[in-house]
């Protein structure tokens, strides 16, 4: 494998992990605030349609990114409903939302643009250009910087630098500021944040909230940013892997980058070689399309290391009178 | 003292719940622009109305009674099986290799030889995610999702590398020989003058699915097993302290819960389609938890919630035909059961509670 086809390879690979990464942010906020979310596929599918189908009809890609947040926030809304105001089953909820989704987004398409389920091709401004970084022209002849920086680091739209910002972001809020620490806390024991005076509804909600929000702008990527247009069921189980991401990395946001970058690169491959021929045996692609959940498995039964949940996480909190 | 007769939580709880879906969903179908009488109206004629309608209904309410029996289960163990689908799939590949490569004298024998296939498959699916939950503590709904992609790219790769007859295109088997069809309602019912089901893929397998409605209540409410089960969904504490071994019942619950999952395959690969092909289950696993959240995990509620599925897929199937609804808003229905009947259960269960209170306490304070 030459410089080139590796770049290809890790530039795909930046492409398709964009959007686990935004949604396995997300689970990581509602996950740590002891909110379990396997919503999280329905809440990008939902944001994917609204976002292609309001980008469509305004010309605006920005503008669509935000009906594919709102989109994606009212499924987080009736998300806190069931599993905070009403103490259901946080697991059946995300079960339902992701029906929900997947049958609302294939109605309404067909209903508003008559193509099958789809949206019709976004237009160039309504879908995300690539940017190009300062100097990456100039840059690309130096030797091995060079094209690395240019069509690897260069070269992708607003969401990819968005989504890996968000990276940082994640780490300073959860564990640099008061609202992350209560955050956390609510989480693991949301009685001692109870007992100090602080809204357990509340910041639940707003962790809720946030995650609503990250998987509106990984919905939006897919339909305005790696794709043009929506077509049905286009998250094809990102959500899934997103949550075997989490789980992988043991809710935490550095790790949480490297499981989606793993994971992004296990699709990119797999999506590049149809079949891995390694000379004594050849790697057929169902393996590589399998992988993500094995290892997750593997990771959950504790034999590489425990991933422990958080302490409170699909436990309905109930005040003591 | 309860605060709701069990009548009222078995029966006013899900038919309240019933009623919201279908109100949102009549709203859906106005805001798409259609008529929601008609649309009711045109469901009922096509699913209920011809014997052939009741034929699609009742093969569809076959896969649902398996599927909602193999959630129920395990909801008695307090556990939340997700996994129908992969377990389906799993059982449809035994079903195959029994029919393929036991050459069997009659369809009975075959059946009876198919049963075990589809079920030892099934519960065997189950079998890794329950021991990881029983011994290691992983959490059984996450393994069995990630189960379910799993046993996706199983079966997709024994499709197309290892079943597929030389030259198919199409990542499904051979079909299956002939000795092991299995009777349609059609065979067993139409008569020269009175052409009953026509062309429907109801099958025997529907009898077999009642039998297992009959099998899991008699298992839940009269063995040690099905009290041992209920036991340990109720308070696994209270279950360990009366000796009853917390990872044998994990085991034992979702062995049972996927065999009956991988038993839907006997439906949809043997009766239907008589040779196994790529996607055989066409979600009917997942529907397995509206059937069983509706049905309250009662064999009866299952059997009833599976016929008002099998009545909803095949009344889809009519609108789809029909008018400019496509067949999703099924998916929006069963939706909002889920949503309704499990997640939102307490928003329909405490109005009617405090109802209750209220008639109760009235002739009280009227005398």
């Amino acid at each position: 494998m030459d410089l080139d086809t590796l770049i290809q390879v890790l530039d795909s690979t930046i492409r398709l992990a964009t959007p686990l990464l935004l949604a396995c942010l997300a689970g990581l906020f509602s996950e740590r605030a002891g909110i379990f979310d396997i919503g999280l596929e329905g809440k990008m599918l939902i944001a994917a349609f609204f976002s292609a189908a309001v980008a469509f009809s305004t010309g605006s890609v920005w503008i669509g990114v935000l009906a594919g947040i709102a989109a994606s926030l009212a499924m987080s809304a009736i998300h806190g409903l069931a599993s905070i105001t009403f103490r259901g089953n946080q697991l059946i909820s995300g079960v339902a939302l992701n029906f929900l989704a997947s049958g609302l987004t294939v109605l309404i398409a067909q209903s508003w643009f008559s193509q099958g389920g789809r949206t019709p091709s976004l237009p160039d401004g309504a879908r995300f250009a690539e940017i190009t970084l300062p100097f990456a022209e100039s840059l690309r002849d130096v030797p091995i910087f060079g094209p690395i920086y240019a069509d690897l680091i260069s070269g992708h739209s607003a969401l990819v630098y968005i989504g890996f910002a968000m990276v940082p972001l994640t780490w300073w809020v959860l564990f640099r500021t008061r609202f992350g620490l209560r955050l956390r806390a609510v989480g693991e024991a949301p009685e001692a944040v109870d007992t100090a005076g602080i809204s357990v509804t509340g910041l639940r909600f707003a962790a809720v909230g946030i995650c609503g929000v990250l998987c509106g702008l990984a919905g939006a990527y897919l339909a305005t940013g790696l794709q043009a247009g929506f077509v049905r069921e286009m998250t094809a189980g990102r959500g899934y892997i997103a949550l075997a991401a989490l789980i992988f990395a043991k809710w935490r946001p550095w790790y949480a980058l490297g499981a989606c970058l793993l994971f992004g690169f296990l699709q990119a491959i797999a999506l590049r070689y149809q079949n891995i021929d390694l000379g004594a045996f050849v790697v057929p692609v169902q393996v590589m399309d399998a992988l993500p959940y094995i290892l997750t498995v593997v990771i959950l039964a504790g034999f590489v290391g425990k991933a422990i949940p958080p302490r409170a996480g699909g436990e309905p909190y109930v005040k003591e009178r | 003292m309860d605060r709701m007769p069990a009548w009222a939580d078995a029966i006013l709880v899900p038919l309240f719940s019933i009623v919201l879906a279908a109100i949102l969903s009549a709203g859906v179908i106005l805001a798409i622009g259609e008529s929601p009488v008609e649309a009711f109206k045109l469901m009922v004629d096509g699913a209920l109305m011809r014997s052939s309608g009741w034929g699609y209904t009742l093969y569809y309410a076959t896969n649902f009674i398996f599927t909602g029996l193999a959630v129920s289960i395990a909801f008695h163990a307090r556990m939340f099986n997700i996994g129908g689908e992969g377990q389906a799939m799993i059982g449809g590949l035994g079903v195959a290799l029994v029919c393929l490569f036991i050459p069997w004298p009659h369809w009975s024998l075959a059946l009876l030889g198919a049963t075990v296939g589809a079920a030892l498959f099934g519960a065997a699916w189950a079998y890794i995610p329950a021991l990881l939950q029983a011994k290691r503590g992983s959490h059984i709904v996450i393994t069995t999702i990630m189960f379910n992609f799993i046993a996706a790219a199983v079966l997709n790769y024994v499709l197309v590398n290892m079943l597929r007859p030389t030259g198919a295109m199409e990542p499904a088997t051979a079909r299956f020989p002939e000795a092991t069809f299995l009777p349609t309602f059609q065979d067993m019912f139409a008569t020269a003058d009175n052409p009953l089901f026509r062309g429907a893929p109801a099958n025997v397998t529907f009898f077999i699915a009642l039998l297992a409605c009959v099998a899991v209540w008699i298992l839940i409410w009269r063995t040690r097993l099905g009290y041992e089960i209920r036991a340990f969904g109720h308070s696994e504490t209270a279950a360990r302290y009366a000796g009853i071994s917390p990872v044998k019942i994990t085991v034992v619950a979702m062995l049972i819960s996927g065999g009956l999952a991988g038993m839907m395959a006997l439906n949809t690969t043997m009766g239907e389609a008589e040779r196994l092909v790529l996607n055989a289950t066409e979600g009917a696993g997942f529907i397995g938890i509206a059937v069983a959240l509706m049905g309250r995990s009662h064999p009866v509620g299952v059997l009833l919630a599976a016929l008002l599925f099998g009545f909803l897929y095949q009344g889809g199937a009519e609108l789809a035909l029909w008018t400019n609804i496509p067949r999703e808003l099924i998916t929006v229905i069963q939706a909002l059961v889920i949503l309704f009947t499990g997640a939102l259960d307490n928003m329909v269960r405490v109005p009617l509670e405090k109802l209750f209170l209220a008639i109760r306490r009235s002739p009280k304070s009227a005398g």
